[in-house]
Parts: C-alpha cells; structure tokens; sequence
C-alpha cells in the first residue's frame, strides 16, 4: 500500500474566500499534513511562497489583487525565483474547458474543480508526487510539459522542431529547496 | 526559509528545452505493505465530517455576502469593483454550495456567473435579472429542508437559465465565439 508521508510536507493554501481555506486544511491535517500555510490573495500568497517555500501549493483561480493564474505565471519564472517548479494545484468552480487550457498555459501542474473532495484533492496530490512531468521551457512557455503523455497512435503533426536532443546536460539550475537544517 | 540547490537535467533542443528537476518529493511517497487500516482520504472525510456543523452558518455568511454584493451594486450603480465583487460572491457559493450539502443553490449561482461573465457592456446587466437570481439563490437556501426543495430548485434555475441565456445570446450577436461557450 502506498503511504504518503504527509508529515513532513509543507503546503501553501491560497484562496480569499476563509470557509474554503479551513476546509482545504481540514483536508490537509486529515491526510496527515502538520505545516499547511494559508495566503487570502494572489499578493500575499507570492509573499507566502517566497517566505515559507512550500512543497505544493493548491490555489484557488478567482482572487483580489491578483488571480491564482497569475499567481502561477509569477511563479513560474525560473530566472527570477527560487523554486519555479513547484507543483500548483488549481482548485476552482471554473470547469470550462477553455479555462482548463488558460490555468494549462500559465503552467499550472494540476487542476482539480470545486466542490472540492478529499478524494480529489488527495488524488492530485499524489499525482503531482509520483509522475511531476517534465518541465518545459520555450521562448512563450516555461511550465510542466503540457502534454499529458507520449501516444503511440498520434498521427498529426510534431509541432515542437527537431527530434534529437542537440545537446543533454546536467546542471545546477535556479531551483532551490529548502534545506534541512 | 533557507533553500539548496537541486539538480535538473536538460535536454536542449532545436525551440525548445526539456527540464526535468530533480524529485525531492519521491522521497515522501513509501510502499508500506501492512499499512493496515490507515486511509488517509477516510481521515480527511471524517474531519471534513466534524467540521459539517458549521457548514449551515457558513452558508447563511455566503448567502449575506452575495446579498450586500447585490445591494451595493442595484444602490450605486455597476462599476467594475461591483460587478467582481457579485461576481466573486456568486463564484463561491457555486464552488462550496455542495461541499456545505446545498447542491441545489450552485446551479442559480452560476447562471448569474453567467450573466455576469458574458454580457459585454456591463452597464447592459439587467438589474431585474440580478435580483432575482440573488433572491432565488436566498429562497432556496432558506427553504432547503422542504421535501420539494431540490425540484423547485430546478424549476427555477432552468428558468432563470433560460431567459439568462436568451438574453446573453441577443446580447453576443456577431461574437459566435461566445455563444458557443454560451451555448456550452
């Protein structure tokens, strides 16, 4: 059986509205979760994520000052902060397929639509654990790798140039976690 | 809070590049083959569970909100800081009416996200209209426990979903964009 050790990870919950942060940290201390930080708008969630450096944020899209979208974007900026690849989880009422791609496109990791479950919300949880996708960077897009996974059957056209990697390296990038000590 | 670098391998292509950082989450998944009867999502449940007494009062704040939201807007007029916050209100009574056990009100709530979202002049939102999307939301959450709550509830929305929508497809002449996302 699979157990995730919910003790040791540190969430950041965004959202204005105040029922819905207590029931997202119902959830998260339900699971196990001790550290669950909370954020009431797009501004001070940035703050919060600077300051606490959260495992996995869960942000709610329509917010004050500025939205859980453009949270994301902020976030995502692997030149200027400490830990672009994070995982967001976007947790909103907007299920249209069209803000589906919007949240997609600012790089958002997981989308999870409202009303809310544990089931859901543990669900992408450990989606975002056990298969992060591969990030990608392009001169438009810097976020997890849109698609979902490689299909065997695509037959349209490969819209990303060249095939081969021209050059593999392993570095040190701009992403940071928070040390142990 | 202090930070460490972690290692990311990129692989540089023609447009394009692909990262894939290091997963320092990996190390807090475990296979525990004897984990008993430990369920992380029937703990959340219950504490979900003992927290429900509070949901009715919740919902009444809910419901207080998207009706101060609505006054504020009929007694001075729509402005965009109006507009976003009825639209707010009604945004999340539509996300949390089924999580606090009234379903039957997130459908009113979000025709009248409808109404709000699609009309393109917001001075063009007709007040009459507003009103009685916020009333119904309010007449259905006070009059939940009737036993033909839930189909009066869907007598009304599918009215007032109706005449949202004719009024917001006359409204979107020329952007068939829209009246496709209108018309779902």
């Amino acid at each position: 059986m699979l157990r995730i050790d919910f003790n040791s990870l540190r969430f950041l919950v965004v959202d204005d509205n105040a029922h819905m942060r207590r029931i997202l940290r119902t959830l998260l201390h339900g699971f196990g979760a001790r550290e669950v930080y909370e954020a009431e708008d797009g501004a001070s969630g940035l703050e919060a994520f600077n300051h606490f450096v959260p495992d996995i944020i869960i942000t709610d899209w329509a917010m004050p000052i500025f939205s859980g979208l453009e949270l994301t974007q902020m976030i995502r900026q692997p030149d200027g902060n400490a830990t672009p690849y994070v995982p967001i989880i976007m947790m909103t009422g907007h299920s249209e397929k069209r803000r589906v791609t919007a949240a997609r496109d600012a790089g958002v990791t997981e989308f999870l639509a409202k009303p809310v479950s544990a089931k859901g919300l543990y669900e992408r949880i450990v989606n975002v654990i056990l298969n992060p996708r591969p990030f990608i960077r392009t001169k438009t897009y810097f976020g997890p790798d849109r698609r979902r996974g490689a299909s065997s059957t695509y037959a349209g056209p490969e819209r990303r140039k060249a095939s081969k990697a021209d050059a593999i390296k392993n570095s040190i990038v701009s992403d940071k976690v928070r040390s142990t000590g | 809070m202090p930070v460490k670098k972690v290692k990311a391998a990129i692989a540089t292509y023609g447009d394009h590049e692909v990262i894939r950082p290091e997963n320092g989450l990996r190390g807090y998944a475990s296979d525990v083959p004897d984990a008993g009867e430990d369920d992380a999502v029937a703990r959340a449940e219950a504490a979900l569970a003992d927290l429900s007494g509070e949901f009715g009062n919740w919902m009444d704040d809910e419901c207080e909100r998207l009706d101060k939201a609505r006054n504020a807007l009929v007694d001075r007029g729509i402005s965009e800081s109006s507009k976003m916050a009825l639209f707010h209100a009604a945004h999340d009574i539509k996300g949390q009416a089924a999580t606090f056990g009234f379903p039957a009100v997130a459908a009113v709530a979000d025709s009248l996200c409808r109404l709000i979202e699609f009309t393109p002049l917001m001075q063009r939102i007709p007040l009459t209209l507003v009103n009685q999307h916020v009333d119904a939301v309010r007449a259905i959450h006070r009059e939940y426990s009737r036993s033909d709550a839930i189909d009066l509830a869907a007598q009304l929305n599918r009215k007032l979903r109706d005449v949202t929508d004719h009024f917001l497809i006359e409204e979107n002449k020329g952007r068939p964009d829209v009246i496709e996302q209108i018309k779902g």
